[in-house]
């Protein structure tokens, strides 16, 4: 007998699509793909830094290697992983069957394969050298046609993340179910709002530079190069005005999902829903008013310098007022130590060095100790893997039995999470006395006097790259034998929860019902129904029991 | 009297149509004009480097650059700025459903684009500087270049428009979002050549 409500066949998820489960889905392993090949390239430059000679790889070899690693895991990991967790969450949080622009959402994705190959053929002509930020003059003279099929992938990959951010603004605005009122939508959604308004405004600035960068490149004018009267701090200026929000882009999808993986575990209700949700759009605004910060050594005058010292280091108070709800959440909940919950916790406790350390070189005379040296290196590692990374394989565990309808191996995904959390800090911890003693970062060979560190460094590494055998097996594993997933295996209240595993084609068998709000963990919503001094009073003593 | 009839159920079909997939109810203005603030913030980019240059070079523009010639220039201002009030008025027509006035209003509107893009390949032949000339130079071509190709995609758009526009029942007072799409995007296209003009002619003269 036919189905009434028909499933997505495996062959759906090869081909074009407009179902946004799908896109999600395919946005997922294909960014996962980059993070193998990114990763893969972090592992040859550890191997050759295990030694302080340029012994394994030239140095010219290096530079490409350090320039695609970073663009490749920043432009084709973190930035399109983020939007595989949006695209398939968004319309189910919300109650909705699709995106508001679907065709144009399977034209974001389908940008991204061709985009990162292109990425990756740079390599035949003499890969970029300049490293992720490109900086003019040194960009313009290290071999045109590698610079180049850099300046285009990154535009495409762009255009890429811009029609995903309309869509996702669009859809979370105009697109609810008819009683989810904005303040009690998921707070995913919410950072993906923040998260959107970074992007239509930073992205579009990032493209103007690059394409005068092109005119220089190709075209011979001279904005940015001083050999013809042009000037290279503007081109930092406009790069920075997209790419440092472009590092709450990265991270502000993840806290989303930090806010829906920790009241699920903890079996309690979010702490500061208002907070969480408006503080991430505090931290939108204030991204975009602390670029020169990146700055503090290209001759920045000294009040443009104070300025942005002081917006820099404001941001801590939004992201406090995050960690310490998240902190709050858990705190006497009922948890329970799954693979999702562990990482998410690994990201609270990485995170926070990384928010500490950033912090630290937003003070001035701090920076400019540090500045290019392997402290940096620490400090954004910290922040983009020990963030984004440990909080998105959290969602992955988390979502993994919603998008398969299989559930994982717990065993292997804690075998996984050990492998990464010790791996992560053996290969970053060490990079913060390094920097201070003052290593160089983006540089093929080093002092002598570095190398037992570095050696460490480099077998954390090591471990690092082991650590995705056990999760890839996992993955494998669970799609070919694992236990079948029910609808909800987490008792989870999100939308999402409510339809079967993996969601039908039209994602909802009828209307969702919402009974409850998104966190309302231990609380008898039926009988107190808006009495809100009882409804307090039980949360007190859900959490406290 | 029946006729009529047919007619009211034809445009419901439209709309519903027009509406897109499932009968969601039509987001498509609202991303219109989030695309519209995105790409204004290119023109921001782009005018605020320019800005920057004015400010720190001691000299501006670099010695040696020749005067603008403005005459050229004044005209496609007048021109681009009516063609707005012009396309508005095929738009009011097809308020009315008269398909006939759009195509007349969005014929001379897309008439009047092109005549800007030839006064500005006018004065490009005619510039007595080229793209790597000097930083002003450079400026000028990358400035008013990019939006050239606005107003070519505009035209394309205008175009675009008037052909569906000879299916019949395509666009109706009902539904007509090509059209509005249009029409935004051409009156953005406008409000940036004003700022620019300002920015690349008028604040050069002293």
């Amino acid at each position: 007998m036919e189905q009434v409500h028909p499933q997505r066949k495996w062959q759906d998820y090869f081909g074009f699509s407009t179902d946004h489960k799908v896109i999600g889905v395919q946005y997922l392993v294909t960014a996962f793909f980059f993070y193998l090949v990114g990763g893969a390239m972090a592992e040859v430059m550890r191997t050759e830094l295990a030694t302080p000679d340029p012994d394994l790889v030239q140095p010219e070899f290096y530079n490409q290697l350090m320039t695609m690693h970073g663009s490749i895991m920043l432009f084709l990991w973190i930035i399109p992983a983020g939007a595989a967790f949006a695209n398939y969450l968004i319309p189910l949080m919300i109650g909705t069957d699709d995106m508001a622009f679907p065709r144009l959402n399977a034209i974001a994705f389908w940008i991204i394969p061709p985009g990162g190959i292109f990425f990756l053929c740079s390599f035949f002509v003499g890969a970029p050298q300049a490293g992720w930020t490109s900086y003019p003059p040194l960009s313009l003279v290290s071999g045109v046609w590698g610079e180049e099929i850099w300046i285009l992938s990154v535009l495409l990959l762009g255009l890429s993340s811009m029609l995903g951010a309309f869509n996702f603004v669009t859809t979370i605005l105009k697109m609810r179910m008819p009683d989810m009122d904005i303040h009690s939508m998921p707070l995913f959604c919410w950072s993906m709002l923040a998260t959107s308004a970074l992007v239509i405004l930073g992205t579009p600035v990032l493209a103007a530079a690059l394409i005068l960068l092109s005119f220089d490149l190709i075209a011979g004018t001279a904005f940015f190069n001083p050999a013809g009267g042009g000037d290279p701090i503007v081109y930092q200026h406009m790069f920075w005005f997209y790419s440092h929000p472009a590092v709450y882009i990265m991270v502000l999808p993840f806290f989303g999902v930090i806010s829906e993986v920790l009241p699920v575990h903890a079996r309690k209700p979010i702490f500061g829903y208002r907070a969480i949700a408006y503080s991430g759009l505090a931290i939108s605004f204030l991204g975009l008013i602390v670029w020169a910060h990146h700055m503090f050594s290209s001759g920045t005058p000294g009040w443009l310098r104070m300025f942005f010292m002081a917006t820099t280091m404001i941001i801590a108070v939004p992201t406090g007022i995050k960690v310490f709800s998240w902190c709050a959440t858990i705190w006497g909940g009922k948890i329970s130590l799954n693979s999702s919950m562990l990482f998410a916790l690994g990201f609270l406790s990485s995170f926070l060095i990384g928010g500490l350390s950033g912090v630290m070189v937003a003070s001035v005379p701090f920076d400019l100790h540090v500045h290019d040296t392997y402290f940096v290196v620490a400090h954004f590692h910290y922040v983009l893997f020990g963030g984004s990374v440990f909080a998105l394989f959290a969602g992955v565990y988390h979502w993994f039995p919603k998008m398969s309808g299989k559930m994982v191996n717990e065993t292997l995904g804690r075998i996984h999470f050990i492998l990464t959390f010790v791996g992560f800090n053996l290969t970053f911890l060490p990079m913060h006395p390094l920097g201070l003693q003052g290593m160089n970062r983006r540089i093929a060979l080093y002092d002598p006097k570095f190398q037992a560190m570095n050696e460490l460094v480099t077998i954390g590494s090591y471990i690092l790259a082991v650590s995705t055998f056990p999760f890839l097996i996992n993955i494998f594993w669970s799609l070919w034998k694992g236990k079948k997933a029910p609808r909800n295996p987490w008792r989870a209240l999100t939308l999402e929860w409510q339809t079967s595993s993996p969601p039908i084609i039209e994602n909802f068998e009828e209307e969702p019902v919402l009974w409850a709000g998104p966190y309302d963990y231990g609380i008898d919503t039926e009988s107190v129904d808006g009495d809100e001094e009882v409804d307090d009073m039980l949360a007190e003593v859900a959490g406290s029991s | 009297m029946q006729s009529s009839a047919v007619n009211e159920s034809q445009v419901v079909i439209d709309s519903q149509q027009e509406s897109g997939h499932h009968g969601h109810p039509d987001h498509r203005m609202f991303g219109i004009i989030l695309f519209l603030i995105s790409d204004s913030m290119t023109f921001l980019g782009f005018f605020t480097a320019f800005l920057i240059y004015r400010a720190i070079m001691p000299v501006w523009p670099p010695e040696g650059t020749p005067e603008l010639e403005l005459l050229v220039p004044i005209i496609n201002t007048v021109v681009l700025v009516a063609s707005s009030f012009v396309m508005h008025k095929g738009q009011v027509a097809l308020k009315k459903n008269d398909i006939k006035g759009l195509q007349l209003w969005f014929g001379i509107t897309a008439v009047m684009g092109v005549a800007f893009l030839l006064g500005q390949s006018y004065e490009y032949f005619n510039a007595e500087f080229g793209l790597t000339t000097n930083l002003f130079a450079s400026c000028f071509y990358a400035l008013t270049g990019f939006h050239g190709l606005h107003v070519t995609v505009g035209v394309l758009l205008i175009l675009s428009v008037l052909w569906r526009s000879r299916t019949e029942g395509h666009y109706s007072s009902s539904s007509h979002f090509g059209v509005e799409a249009a029409e935004i995007y051409w009156h953005f296209v406008d409000v940036i050549w004003l700022v620019l003009f300002i920015l690349v002619y008028l604040l050069q003269m002293s």
